[in-house]
């Protein structure tokens, strides 16, 4: 009698080691490095570095929606991030907050070179190094790396930097989309 | 081979674990709110219970059984499925963050359905062979994903259909869920395994 209750306790006692010593082994092996779904945030966000949405870039920002923040603070992402984000988190998309800026047109900063005086004040300024040039020389935007977040405009000096509106050409050209106005099968959904 | 495929067709229409069986209504009625959730958590399901299944069968038939321990068996188990349900919890955090995050909290629930310890006893009550567990845990899980997902798109539906107020939510739910019970007894007959 005694024997078995014995060897019954040694049994659970060994298989309860053995899950254990598995599991440890588990945990160690599939350690989840990082947030993998921050990662993914990150890959959908512009990566304008523009620090509307109050964060200092758009890594901490990813980090800030992968722990359930709001999605819809990017205003350089404007609609389409945000679809894309609640698309991924599995959310209802909201419209973008307006607290942190208003989704723009397209633009891209321009130095007019000639009054440029060469203070390198606007490349400390730039989040994504689109700006190129030495001190005492003339600077000048990469058009293609400028992601049109405006930051270089407020250091200049001599306010010689615009922003302009990128005119669309072949491949970014769209319809103005319809006005949305109410049609019957609305009906239902504008009295509830 | 016969006899393999009615285990299947046994389990999943004819012996169904939620609809004839009644295990696992906890999560049948938790997570079939929405299609999406029901999947993932169909998948979670299958994956566990067709592993606990195997790994319970092995731990009976060559740790319990040799040392004369088969009234161990409902302890042993649970803590198999336990194990069983950490690792692949683990494993899923790993692979698919976004998984993981849809299953939230019903992927520790598994540890508790019911229907994964009831395969396990089944399967030994049974007699069931190695072959034939696995193909029982894999059928059970079949047949308790093929109806989550089923009740799943019912319940999508109702829950924009005009239903008196007294019957809304889990109510209706439940009505749903004994008609399709009853549904699923006209499979009865279809064979006896």
């Amino acid at each position: 009698m005694w024997t078995s209750i014995l060897v019954a306790v040694l049994v659970l006692l060994a298989l309860a080691v053995v899950f254990g010593g598995l599991l440890g082994f588990a945990a160690e092996r599939f350690k989840v490095e990082g947030n993998p779904l921050a990662d993914q945030i990150d890959a959908l966000l512009p990566q304008t570095q523009c620090g509307q949405c109050g964060y200092p870039g758009c890594r901490p920002y990813a980090e800030s929606i992968a722990e359930g923040g709001p999605i819809n603070k990017c205003p350089p992402g404007g609609e389409s991030t945000i679809k894309a984000l609640a698309d991924l988190l599995d959310v209802e998309p909201e419209p973008l907050d307006a607290e942190h800026g208003v989704e723009q047109v397209k633009q891209v900063a321009v130095i007019r070179e000639d009054e440029c005086i060469g203070c390198t004040k606007c490349i400390q300024a730039c989040p994504v190094d689109a700006i190129l040039g030495a001190a005492k020389h003339m600077h000048t935007v990469i058009e293609s790396e400028c992601t049109g977040c405006d930051l270089c405009v407020e250091p200049c000096p001599v306010d010689c930097i615009d922003m302009v509106t990128v005119e669309p050409d072949i491949r970014t050209w769209t319809w103005t989309p319809p006005t949305p106005g109410l049609i019957a099968t609305d009906r239902q959904g504008a009295s509830a | 081979m016969t006899e393999y495929l009615l285990i299947l067709v046994s389990t999943i229409l004819v012996n169904n674990f939620v609809l004839v069986q009644f295990l696992g209504l906890c999560p049948f009625m938790g997570v079939s709110g929405k299609l999406e959730t029901a999947m993932g958590m169909s998948l979670a399901t299958t994956f566990v219970l067709t592993l606990a299944s195997v790994c319970s069968y092995l731990v009976y038939t060559y740790l319990l059984e040799p040392l004369d321990l088969t009234f161990l068996r409902t302890i042993t188990f649970i803590l198999v499925i336990a194990v069983v349900v950490q690792f692949t919890e683990m494993v899923v955090h790993k692979t698919s963050p976004l998984l993981y995050r849809v299953l939230g909290i019903f992927l520790p629930l598994i540890t508790t359905n019911c229907a994964v310890l009831g395969v396990a006893l089944l399967n030994i009550n049974k007699n069931n062979n190695f072959v034939e567990s696995v193909l029982y845990g894999f059928g059970a899980a079949a047949g308790f994903s093929l109806v989550l997902v089923l009740f799943a798109a019912m319940r999508e539906r109702i829950a924009v259909s005009d239903v008196p107020v007294a019957f809304r939510g889990a109510a209706i739910g439940l009505v749903t869920a004994g008609l399709m019970s009853l549904a699923f007894l006209g499979f009865g007959g279809l064979v006896s395994v």
